[in-house]
């Protein structure tokens, strides 16, 4: 899907989430996690938005905040010209039945003792979506879009394996009628051969229902395959984003190009010809995350500057922001 | 080359509520001196079990049924627990998944390393701390003396897989077992791991047996690499071979449903119909036969065996299927 073509769904403003670290039985406040300071961008209605970065880097909290699951601590979140921070819980909740999202772990977002069937209802009868004697209807025909037999409505999750579960994940969110679905590292739990299938699957609902995606991930293959825009993540901060293509074909941050390299490839000629980036230590703590850019204890290029000032988030060419002292 | 390790025929299986699950059913390799031995599978097709059953470090359930496998002329299979534990860290080393859940929580990292090296070679305590420090440096922890009074907890998860790594080589195995030592692990962390690896590998001599169920990891490691499915090995080629020419169903199947980070395919990815494999009954039948686009009649009685791939000059190309991909996929 085109950028032109399709209008802003969610715009997201200098999004900042700020955990409280407690101490002891009384709860004293010891330190502040830094999950997540001032991420902006725009989610254009059809397309998919990916977010990736590495483990601890906020990404999942950026999708829990956009959706209001988290409170954030400020910046705020547009959909429809309404700011989302501002509402109350109360009127929040007929705008929840538009905003989905499918968690990595089938295992575990799955009620044990609910039937599948009963799981997929819930939401249609929370939501009034369905008259009492159409749901059962409705949670068939939600069965198939997903790619499972109806008849297995009535049974327990345990009998379902880790790709099935993730279908029926799916068609829980699919049954309120979703415009937006956030999807948390949704194949990552998935063995390769299913991880196809479900990404298929993803693909062919989006072209179904016109549905919205912010795909977060840390495998790049999956997010080239199925985003259409890719933002990068480092420490609680953007450090890159554009349309896929120009940010895989032609990265300008140098967190993404390392990232980039470092992933492998299923070719063993290509491998073993490869010249990596390799960044030497380790990702710094949240709750102390170093001055100035965030990334420059571990990047080969930093200089002075770098430790010192915040590289500013800035346009370089229509759609591909970048936030580096190198380039500007 | 000389042959190290000749495993033949090993079966093994697990005893649950309701029978048997078959994990391992009849698998055979051989690993050369100084080889890189890639083992690739889903989740659930007895890659780990295989190498667990080498050291007999199987859960109290699991059972080896049938099998041998000889090293430096013993069969581990058979020899007693005393022989079994010089074998264990001293010539065979091994490199679990999860670094957080293999070292020992409460002992810290220098009285942990130095076990092997005074059990296995003799070594006093200040000696092996010593030799610990050095082990650690070598494995890319800086200042590795002041480590060593660390406990796990203090070091992240990219750190202790190099404590791991360390351990695992302090005796200077001849065999290096890594069980998926980077899928918790970041992908510039992995990015690290793999080079260390390749470092130690290229200074030590070591033969590595590495599992993963990722495809790229593999590529750029080993020189040989075997796929299993469902407790069989469905085939087996040199590195290159394997990507360029692959000739099981499956390992097709599974090297075209893998999304690409270098191209954009721009189309849907040939996703494998259906589900992973029932490991409850030892199928007479072909195991991937449930998902395989090229079937045919003799697929549903017999079980292929593997055997070296038809139309292929390399040698030691074998493959367990009565199909021939390259020829069908042709017509």
């Amino acid at each position: 899907m085109n950028r032109s073509n399709g209008a802003v769904l969610m715009q997201v403003e200098s999004l900042t989430k700020h955990f409280p670290v407690q101490l002891g039985a009384f709860g004293e406040h010891a330190a502040t996690v830094h999950a997540l300071d001032g991420v902006s961008f725009d989610i254009h209605k059809g397309e998919t938005m990916g977010l990736v970065g590495e483990s601890g880097c906020g990404k999942s909290t950026a999708g829990l905040t956009i959706l209001q699951l988290h409170r954030p601590t400020a910046g705020k979140v547009y959909y429809q010209d309404m700011d989302l921070t501002q509402l109350k819980e109360k009127q929040l909740r007929p705008i929840r039945q538009k905003m989905q999202i499918i968690f990595q772990d089938p295992y575990s977002t799955l009620n044990p003792r609910m039937t599948i069937g009963g799981a997929i209802a819930e939401p249609i009868r929370v939501h009034n979506l369905a008259p009492q004697g159409r749901i059962q209807a409705r949670v068939e025909e939600l069965l198939q879009d997903v790619g499972l037999n109806p008849i297995y409505v009535n049974r327990y999750p345990h009998e379902f394996s880790g790709g099935q579960r993730q279908r029926i994940c799916i068609a829980r969110a699919l049954a309120c009628e979703p415009e937006f679905i956030v999807c948390d590292e949704p194949v990552s739990a998935l063995d390769v051969s299913i991880q196809a299938q479900i990404i298929n699957l993803l693909e062919d609902l989006q072209e179904k229902y016109g549905l919205t995606y912010l795909f977060i991930a840390h495998d790049l293959a999956v997010v080239r395959h199925i985003c259409d825009h890719v933002a990068v993540m480092y420490l609680g901060r953007l450090a890159e984003m554009a349309p896929k293509d120009k940010l895989f074909e032609s990265p300008l941050h140098p967190y993404t190009q390392a990232l980039l390299s470092a992933v492998p490839v299923p070719n063993p000629r290509q491998e073993r010809k490869r010249q990596r980036i390799v960044l030497t230590g380790d990702v710094p703590s949240a709750i102390n995350p170093p001055s100035g850019c965030r990334f420059h204890p571990r990047c080969p290029l930093a200089s002075e500057p770098c430790a010192k000032v915040d590289p500013e988030w800035h346009q370089v060419e229509p759609g591909h922001w970048v936030a580096c002292h190198t380039d500007s | 080359m000389t042959v190290l390790l000749d495993v033949r025929n090993l079966e093994t299986r697990f005893k649950v509520r309701k029978g048997y699950v078959y994990a391992v059913n009849g698998v055979s390799f051989q690993l050369q001196a100084g080889e890189t031995l890639g083992v690739v599978g889903e989740s659930g097709c007895g890659k780990t079990v295989t190498m667990l059953s080498l050291l007999r470090l199987l859960p109290p359930a699991a059972r080896i049924e049938n099998g041998r496998a000889l090293f430096e002329g013993q069969d581990l299979l058979q020899i007693n627990r005393r022989q079994l534990r010089k074998v264990r860290g001293a010539q065979i080393g091994m490199i679990f998944q999860d670094p957080m859940t293999s070292l020992n929580p409460v002992v810290n990292i220098g009285l942990q390393m130095s076990e092997p090296l005074v059990y296995h070679r003799g070594m006093n305590m200040p000696q092996a701390l010593q030799r610990s420090a050095e082990l650690l440096e070598m494995a890319g922890i800086p200042d590795g003396q002041a480590r060593l009074r660390d406990y796990p907890y203090q070091l992240s998860g990219g750190m202790r897989q190099r404590v791991m790594i360390a351990m695992a080589l302090a005796c200077q195995p001849k065999i290096l077992i890594a069980d998926e030592p980077t899928t918790a692990l970041d992908v510039t962390i992995q990015a690290q791991i793999v080079e260390l690896v390749k470092e130690l590998r290229d200074e030590l001599g070591a033969a590595i047996v590495w599992i993963t169920h990722d495809l790229g990891v593999i590529a750029g490691l080993a020189e040989r690499v075997m796929v299993m499915y469902a407790g069989f090995v469905v085939e087996e080629a040199a590195v290159d071979d394997l990507y360029d020419d692959p000739r099981h169903p499956y390992t097709v199947a599974l090297l075209n449903s893998l999304p690409s980070v270098s191209e954009t395919k721009g189309h849907r990815l040939a996703s494998i119909g259906g589900s992973p494999p029932d490991l409850s009954a030892r199928p007479h039948f072909c195991p991937f036969l449930p998902r395989c686009r090229y079937a045919i009649d003799k697929c549903q009685t017999e079980n292929p065996p593997l055997r070296p791939a038809p139309g292929v000059d390399a040698p030691r190309h074998r493959i367990a299927c009565w199909v021939d991909v390259q020829e069908r996929g042709q017509t």
